[in-house]
């Protein structure tokens, strides 16, 4: 394979990574962030940052992970006092906070970003297929935290938090873990690009990105970690599949997620099952 | 014997409203109270903050003895509380086994953590049939909520409480809404909960059906206690037709 294709599934397996870790928060606990691209760029640039300083590759993929795990954390705080489109409206605020103070901070290169990441000692190759393997322990963990009591919690959390609470689901406790394990992965995806791009700039990680990550989660389904898969798949290879998508890619991608929002609020995930049981009742 | 229940100079003011104003008694262990009262009176505020739903301005809430006044809803869950809402508020993404499920596993969805390392929910879940069973509702489990009517979902409150082994259960108009067929089968679960040894505070106004299970009656008013006692000792009290009826009940009557 050429190295066009490692590169298309190295970005594709990072917002996979992404698109399954907002779905962790908005899917799963029902806190609706536009922001998390700020989580993104924050283990980004934790990652460059130490990667320029020379720390080996797994402590600097750490840092991005626990930098935007507690900055995560942090805003999760918020959404113990805000909800819905109150959070929705503070977590884009985080969102151009993030490149507003990157931009100025000279020690992170400031509008021109961090350009002296070092190799991660992997060819273009094996650097997708890590990030691959990454992208796919993010499903499986998904997968199982779905599964798990945790999950049961957050869609409790998600439904009603003040009936949660009434059954002794602790919604705070919830929502701030919800936070700080879907903004960690976040960071963890902002490593992997640090190191696929090795080089970053305060712009890769703006309002835009947090809004095509939202409409990966929409389109694929919320809540579903399989839909939200197929969502970030197919909104990766559409402008490459068709080069005049790229070009018209913000109309594209707020048309289907009107249509979706209208005709199938389920997303793709709803769509399967309604198929499915259509094939079934037959 | 400790009182399952304890309210001390309990009150809450909402703006110009005082919508509880200094509320004091205490409920014994295995005792079925009904709290009743006018429209506006103060039971289902004086039910939420018991519950920690709202916080009082002021005053004490044991339960069992222990003080729950600065606890949050969940903590008083873990001391024994349940509470069922007047407007249904199921889990609406689950089914009716999954609400009650949920419940169920109240020891381990206390702590998240706890909660991503925990899997099987088998033992729950039979839990959950059982309870779901014990208030009439065997073979809706597997239905959506949504699906469900109405004097079904009152149901479904009531299992779901009753699946986080309460000691105290706090019933807000368990049977609003219901046909007087549906009412007198929730008021007989309801008895049947309290005679399994399940203390309850009963916010109710369809009286014919609370007098038929209390053997006490606490009546509010404006926020205050106007009557505590046996229930036909309570309905006969002049304050008590007046906060019902108006001023003058008791001359026009004779």
């Amino acid at each position: 394979m050429s190295a066009y294709v490692y590169s298309v599934l190295a970005i594709m397996g990072i917002n996979i990574i992404l698109a399954v870790s907002l779905n962790i928060i908005s899917g799963f606990c029902g806190q609706f962030s536009l922001g998390h691209a700020a989580f993104y760029g924050s283990g980004a640039y934790a990652t460059a940052y130490f990667a320029a300083a020379g720390t080996p590759v797994p402590l600097a993929l750490l840092s991005g992970i626990v930098v935007a795990g507690l900055l995560g954390l942090v805003v999760g705080f918020a959404s113990l006092r805000l909800r819905d489109d109150f959070l929705a409206v503070t977590t884009i605020g985080v969102s151009f906070l993030f490149v507003g103070f990157v931009r100025k901070q000279a020690w992170l290169g400031a509008e021109m970003g961090i350009s002296r990441i070092p190799p991660s000692g992997l060819g273009g190759k094996d650097n997708a297929l890590l990030i691959l393997a990454c992208a796919l322990a993010t499903i499986a963990f998904s997968l199982y935290m779905n599964r798990s009591w945790m999950g049961f919690g957050f869609r409790a959390v998600g439904d009603d938090e003040n009936t949660a609470r009434t059954i002794g689901v602790p919604a705070s406790q919830y929502k701030l873990v919800a936070f700080t394990i879907g903004t960690a992965i976040a960071g963890l995806a902002g490593g992997l690009y640090a190191y696929f791009t090795q080089f970053i700039v305060p712009d890769s990680f703006g309002f835009i990105v947090s809004v095509t990550l939202m409409a990966m989660v929409v389109i694929g389904g919320t809540g579903s970690t399989l839909g939200v898969v197929a969502g970030a798949i197919i909104l990766t290879l559409l402008p490459e599949l068709f080069r005049f998508v790229d070009n018209y890619r913000l109309l594209i991608f707020g048309g289907l997620l009107v249509l979706v929002v209208r005709f199938a609020p389920g997303g793709l995930a709803g769509l399967g099952r309604s198929t499915v049981q259509m094939v079934r009742g037959r | 014997m400790t009182p399952a229940l304890e309210i001390d100079a309990v009150a809450v003011r909402f703006g110009g409203v005082q919508a509880v104003a200094g509320v004091s008694f205490s409920v014994a262990s295995g005792e079925l109270v009904g709290l009743i009262g006018p429209n506006g009176a103060g039971k289902t505020t004086l039910l939420r903050i018991i519950a920690g739903v709202l916080a009082a301005d002021v005053g004490r809430i044991k339960i069992s003895g222990q003080d729950v006044t600065r606890l949050p809803t969940e903590l008083r869950v873990r001391q024994g509380l349940a509470i069922t809402h007047q407007i249904v508020r199921p889990f609406r993404s689950m089914t009716a086994l999954e609400n009650v499920t949920l419940a169920a596993g109240h020891g381990i969805t206390a702590h998240p953590l706890r909660a991503l390392l925990r899997y099987s929910r088998t033992a729950e879940r039979t839990r959950a049939r059982a309870v779901l069973a014990s208030v009439g509702l065997a073979g809706t489990e597997d239905k959506a909520v949504t699906a469900l009517p109405l004097g079904q979902l009152k149901r479904l409150e009531v299992a779901r409480a009753l699946a986080v082994d309460p000691t105290l259960l706090l019933l807000d108009e368990p049977l609003a809404g219901l046909n007087r067929r549906e009412a007198a089968a929730q008021i007989d679960v309801i008895g049947a909960i309290n005679r399994r040894g399940v203390t309850t505070v009963l916010v109710e106004h369809n009286l014919a059906e609370v007098v038929r299970v209390c053997r006490r009656l606490i009546v509010l008013d404006q926020g205050r206690v106007i009557a505590d006692g046996a229930p036909a000792d309570v309905i006969a009290e002049t304050a008590v037709r007046e906060a019902y009826i108006g001023k003058g009940a008791n001359n026009a009557a004779a």
